[in-house]
């Protein structure tokens, strides 16, 4: 269906980040994120890099596309180096539109994390967005380094042994411009965020926690909801980094138990019964948190 | 022209720089930029230029070199790269990414052999890896026909019958590193031999498409077909190539490959590289002793030119071939595809040499000993291995 012909229609299909029609799961939160990306840019249309991960799945089977906008595949690893490539020959040319790496978290926290770090460490001018489902989903949910302590998964049949890896700390060493993270039961905050990254020049890093029911054995119609509740009960903290050393919480916690998020989960059916590493790992996140932002606050000239 | 004193890295880096500033009219041009033995006085060449609109990256690695040519060239920028060895084998995935994405990159590889145990020097186990990636390649035996075929290769590569990268391939330290006389083109005749660079499958917000996504198997055994239609049609626009390069730069680049002495020869060795020109000298030299001799320089591998090939043997009953490289189980590289080539001609005596792996000289001497080996052979047998045998 060409744009032409829909052109009378309130917004044309072609017009979309993510059309409508894609194959992606019920209740997948890279859709919500996707969406919501599209919402925050507007008119801005960004140039996407999408490596191996559902990400890429979403965009169908030549010759269609799932996604409204020009796309490029590139390989697992490779991402942010190819965006850099997209990036500077944009620069050149003055072509306002802004290059956006989507990435899950394999290509982001293992396999493209020295991608990743070089274009960082480059500070590129990219936003680099990562949505984080703890898992390689698009395999059919094996672990990665982004999985936490106790998840089952097809390569963890007894749950996890080791802890998640800290990827904001990692780009916060970097030192680069702007570091957030995002929760799709948040709109308003994500929707600032994405403005506020899309505002800046340099690499931008925003991690995004996605819900996988497929992943998770959770339910579809409780994505957002889940994550509504892994932020409240502290588990994901949403909060930004300035320039690698200005630390801004977004949110408290409010006392919600680790047992609202984890019962709804079968992922976390061996934790359930053994929540204190869990707890700790949350209670130590804090206290790391808390102790940056105090003596490392963001101004009101970090903005947003 | 210019004539200047360099080495075969610095010939290739300012070549490429030039071709580089060429596409300033157009969309610019890109280059990922890593270094490793002996290819890094390009790389450091490169980084040193000042484009009217382009960037050099350093980058962190070699599968990132690859990765950012490829973000540029799918922007649409002229792009270009170096590597050589062990850095070539972990770009791999970009490099078979690059051709079937169809992107003109052009890659100069520095030949070293791959490692372990580590070896600094020549030999082309490295480049011909690649065989089977969607590159054209070209092996250069001297400095001058090195900066010649670089230009050649960004026309062919971004010619829109072809849409393929290109690797142009010199010795490690035999050419990179030592210095010749060479004529180096200037920017005013670059400009006018190389057009603006146009990448149509390019990512463009005016018609956004998805590139290198997902295709069911009937789509992509027919992009399959069409890199191969674009490979036949390769020597054609080589042809083309060459002759408007000679029209700009008034001198005539070596294309598909060179043969000398072959018309009534009876004998015929083939050779690539700076090899063939030992072995050049050792044909000149036999000739004057009154033998029947010629010899084939292989200057394009990809597409493999077996119709040249064939009519450059001539009426030839015996065939060596001299390969700098060698493929466990099988036997040289340059052998394999003559072998093929030759099928048509079972009257051919054929026999692969494998020599000077790691980097060994391979002297005059040497090639007499298997000219002489070869003109006393009633049949072939396996590849031989000289060293070894020695």
């Amino acid at each position: 269906m060409s744009c032409e012909t829909k052109q009378n229609q309130e917004r044309a299909y072609c017009d979309y980040l993510l059309r409508p029609g894609n194959t992606n799961c019920a209740g997948c939160g890279m859709s919500i994120a996707l969406q919501w990306l599209d919402s925050a840019l507007g008119d801005e249309k960004p140039t996407l890099v999408i490596p191996a991960c559902c990400g890429i799945v979403t965009a169908g089977a030549f010759p269609t596309s799932g996604y409204g906008v020009p796309t490029a595949a590139s390989t697992f690893a490779a991402a942010a180096a190819v965006a850099t490539g997209i990036s500077a020959v944009a620069k050149m040319n003055d072509d306002p539109h802004p290059v956006v790496c989507w990435a899950g978290d394999g290509g982001t926290y293992d396999i493209g994390i020295a991608t990743l770090s070089a274009a960082a460490e480059r500070n590129e001018d990219i936003i680099y967005i990562c949505y984080d489902n703890e898992i390689y989903g698009n395999t059919g949910g094996q672990r990665s380094s982004a999985t936490p302590e106790g998840v089952v998964t097809t390569t963890t049949a007894s749950g996890k042994g080791e802890r998640k890896k800290d990827i904001m700390a990692i780009m916060a060493a970097h030192r680069i411009p702007y570091a957030a993270t995002l929760s799709v039961a948040h709109c308003e905050d994500f929707i600032r965020k994405i403005k506020l990254a899309r505002s800046m020049t340099g690499f931008r890093f925003l991690l995004i926690l996605s819900p996988c029911p497929t992943g998770w054995k959770s339910e579809p119609e409780q994505s957002t909801e889940l994550i509504g509740t892994a932020v409240r009960s502290g588990l994901f903290p949403l909060y930004e980094i300035f320039e690698g050393s200005r630390y801004r919480i977004n949110e408290r916690p409010d006392g919600t138990p680790l047992e609202e998020y984890v019962k709804q989960q079968r992922r976390y059916k061996n934790v359930a019964a053994h929540l204190d590493p869990l707890k700790n790992f949350r209670d130590e996140q804090w206290r790391y948190l808390d102790g940056m932002v105090k003596a490392f606050p963001a101004t009101e000239e970090d903005g947003g | 022209m210019s004539k200047s004193l360099v080495t075969g890295n610095l010939a290739a880096a300012r070549t490429l720089a030039a071709a580089g500033e060429a596409n300033r009219a157009a969309l610019g041009c890109c280059a990922g930029a890593y270094p490793i033995t002996p290819q890094t006085e390009i790389i450091e060449h490169l980084r040193g230029c000042e484009f009217s609109k382009g960037r050099v990256v350093a980058v962190e690695s070699e599968h990132s070199a690859m990765a950012v040519c490829m973000g540029a060239s799918l922007a649409g920028a002229r792009t270009f790269t170096a590597s050589s060895s062990n850095g070539l084998a972990y770009m791999v995935e970009n490099i078979f990414a690059a051709g079937y994405y169809r992107l003109p990159i052009v890659m100069i590889a520095v030949n070293r052999t791959l490692g372990p145990p580590w070896n600094i020097w020549v030999d082309q186990g490295d480049s011909l890896m690649f065989r089977d990636a969607a590159w054209l390649q070209f092996y250069c035996d001297s400095h001058q026909d090195l900066a010649d075929t670089i230009l050649l290769a960004f026309r062919v590569a971004e010619d829109e019958q072809i849409l393929l990268p290109v690797i142009v391939a010199m010795d490690g330290f035999v050419t990179s590193h030592t210095t010749m006389v060479v004529d180096l083109p200037d920017q005013a005749k670059v400009d006018a031999y190389l057009p603006k660079c146009n990448v149509p499958h390019r990512l463009s917000h005016a018609h956004p498409s998805t590139i290198g996504g997902l295709t069911w198997p009937r789509e992509t055994e027919l992009h399959r077909h069409e890199i191969q239609q674009s490979m036949e049609r390769v020597p054609a626009v080589l042809a083309t190539a060459i002759d408007e390069f000679e029209l700009v730069f008034e001198r005539r680049p070596a294309g598909i490959l060179e043969a000398k002495c072959t018309e009534d020869a009876e004998t015929v060795v083939i050779a690539c590289n700076t090899m063939a020109r030992t072995l050049g000298d050792v044909v000149k030299a036999r000739r004057e002793g009154g033998e029947k001799i010629g010899m084939v320089r292989t200057k394009m591998f990809r597409p493999f030119p077996r119709e040249e090939l064939i009519a450059a043997i001539g009426s030839a009953k015996r065939v060596a071939v001299l390969d700098r490289n060698h493929s466990p189980g099988s036997g040289g590289i340059f052998w394999q595809e003559i072998a093929a080539t030759l099928r048509e001609r079972p009257d051919v005596l054929l026999q692969d040499y494998v020599v000077g792996l790691g980097g060994g000289d391979v002297t005059p001497a040497m090639i007499g000993e298997i000219i002489d080996d070869l003109n006393q052979r009633s049949q072939s047998t396996a590849p031989i291995w000289k060293e070894a045998a020695a």
